[in-house]
């Protein structure tokens, strides 16, 4: 059986097909130092970006330059160090401003990550505006970061949490939306892409049909803001979510971003330094936005590592940063489509969805595959992708699941399909 | 690597992965538990009868990877006929076995002896354990005089 560990040649024969959206090879050897490492011996191919995305070298070198040159705490010195570690720690929120489509600097908070972001939305706009009977509304495709804050949210105001069904495809299934978007609604929290299935929802027409009834909608981001060009102003969305590390930008940095009206009226969720005008010993004030929601020592070098991210994807662009994501789905699909024992979850269509792809071997856990294929070299991410509920409706316990990225080619893929081929020689003898 | 990968999906494992013992239900059983492992999501359902303090009959249904799977199937292997102490001793070497840890014992493990390759891999661990964990729950509850609905490895 364990003969059977042959590498096969399909990577690296002539039936390479060369990436025509892609970076090109030197700038992925050039700009991504970890993907030349070797891991077990083999050429690291690394699909699980919807897990965490790999740093750029500005990414890394900004980060040691702002600890070897510039550390200092912000907004309260009065020292060059000082100074210079805030200008460049408020000047990534105007680049994130600018990312998402030109909103007010105020309107963008930091937070630790993508979870922290909604889990504010949550505790502090829901545990004010709802009450017993109000509808929450949610997807049967969330990601428990968008659906435990609500769960507990629901049960602590006595109010009713209600779900967006899904079809086969994994898609949101819209005919009785009018229907579960009914008048008592007052939030509809969903992704703008699904982190299991790689659906890609149309927020745009819930996002009108919500505020039709008046009810705010979040989005959750964490999925579409690293890989699709994002626009909260043409949404007209009332709070988005997401997160650095998903977007080559280091961990521990989210992000909300949030209607001004409805953070000025919001109280916050941390108190302390920082997030305070003025503070006697019988009452405080709070700072005006965005440090109201800013409470104590930030990630300064996240937020002052994440801005290279962003110039790094401005200037590849999102719009070829989504073709070739499309163009790497396309191939995906269409190369695990010969594979007979494999089973892809999530639509069929590249244009309804984003590169993450969900499967599993007819016969090999998600476990042993994931496995199989690190001794390989191939990072892939198995389990429950955080998505328990959806696990049910899929009518599996986990799955295994490859997710691209900027710097992914056609090579990465075909590495892929030849290792899942190898493992059913290892686990079978197939 | 390869070599460690081949060392944990030894034959014996793979032979009890895809013929587990065990696999079967147990309609009045004495004592009962699941266990679940959160970070996979894979679930192990135990089942005995007991002659006083003998397990007359056992049934282990894991629904999980290759390594929890055969570890489940070597339990239901390894404890029928045994004594509940005999089981406490047995789960315990089985543990230290699978964690790489030293331990004085001259009990034979037969089969079980395959597991120590999951060492290499700290996530697997829990995989492995899955089962004995489960088992162990129920009977420590049993002696206490109390049951337990389900466990888990974290």
């Amino acid at each position: 059986m364990r003969t059977g560990f042959v590498s096969s040649d399909l990577a690296s024969g002539d039936a390479r097909v060369p990436d025509h959206t892609g970076l090109s090879k030197e700038a992925i050897n050039r700009d991504f130092p970890i993907l030349s490492r070797k891991i077990n011996g083999k050429r690291l191919v690394y699909l699980d970006s919807a897990a965490t995305t790999q740093k750029p070298q500005c990414v890394i070198d900004r980060i040691e330059s702002y600890y070897a040159s510039q550390n200092a705490n912000v907004h309260r010195g009065l020292h060059t160090l000082a100074e210079e570690a805030t200008s460049a720690f408020e000047a990534t929120r105007d680049k994130i401003a600018s990312f998402i489509g030109g909103v007010r600097r105020e309107e963008i908070i930091y937070t630790r990550n993508a979870t922290e972001a909604i889990n504010l939305v949550a505790q502090s706009w829901g545990r004010k505006h709802i009450r017993e009977n109000d509808r929450i509304v949610i997807t049967r495709m969330e990601h428990h970061a968008n659906l435990v804050p609500w769960l507990v949210l629901a049960e602590e105001t006595g109010a009713e949490l209600e779900y967006i069904p899904v079809d086969s495809q994994g898609r949101l299934i819209l005919d009785n939306i009018s229907n579960i978007i009914d008048s008592r609604t007052k939030i509809v929290a969903l992704t703008q892409m699904s982190n299991v299935l790689g659906t890609i929802n149309p927020v745009d027409e819930i996002i009108e049909v919500a505020h039709r009834r008046n009810a705010m909608v979040l989005i959750d981001g964490a999925q579409s803001v690293p890989h699709l060009p994002v626009d909260v102003k043409a949404l007209d969305v009332d709070f988005m979510a997401f997160s650095a590390h998903k977007m080559l930008g280091p961990t521990g940095i989210g992000i909300l971003y949030g209607r001004e009206s409805l953070l000025d009226r919001m109280e916050p969720l941390i108190y302390g330094g920082e997030m305070i005008s003025e503070v006697r010993y019988d009452s405080a004030d709070w700072a005006e936005l965005p440090w109201k929601f800013e409470a104590g020592t930030p990630n300064i070098a996240g937020a002052i590592g994440f801005a290279p991210a962003l110039d790094y994807l401005n200037s590849t662009g999102m719009d070829k940063i989504r073709e070739h994501e499309i163009e790497l789905t396309e191939h995906a699909l269409d190369r695990l489509a010969g594979l007979k024992f494999i089973r892809i979850y999530g639509p069929t269509s590249s244009e309804q969805r984003g590169g993450i792809i969900s499967f599993v071997d007819s016969e090999i856990h998600p476990h042993d595959l994931a496995q199989f294929l690190d001794a390989s070299g191939i990072a892939v991410r198995a389990g429950h992708h955080c998505a328990q509920p959806l696990m049910g409706l899929l009518g599996v316990n986990s799955t295994a699941r490859a997710s691209f990225y900027i710097y992914n080619t056609k090579d990465d893929i075909d590495e892929l399909v030849s290792a899942l081929r190898d493992a059913r020689r290892y686990f079978i003898n197939d | 690597m390869t070599e460690q990968l081949d060392d944990m999906y030894r034959d014996i494992i793979m032979e009890h992965y895809r013929y587990p013992r065990g696999h079967k239900e147990i309609s009045e059983p004495d004592l009962a538990n699941q266990g679940h492992n959160p970070v996979c999501g894979d679930v192990t359902e135990i089942k005995l009868t007991l002659d006083g303090d003998r397990i007359e009959d056992i049934s282990v249904n894991c629904v999980g990877c290759a390594i929890s799977v055969a570890s489940g199937s070597m339990l239901a292997d390894m404890i029928e006929g045994k004594t509940i102490s005999d089981v406490r001793k047995i789960a315990e070497v089985v543990r230290a076995l699978i964690k790489g840890e030293e331990i004085d014992t001259d009990l034979d493990l037969g089969d079980l002896e395959a597991l120590e390759g999951v060492r290499n891999f700290p996530v697997r661990i829990k995989c492995a354990l899955l089962s004995w964990t489960t088992l162990v729950d129920a009977i420590e509850a049993r002696e206490v005089g109390q049951t337990v609905e389900a466990s888990t490895t974290e």
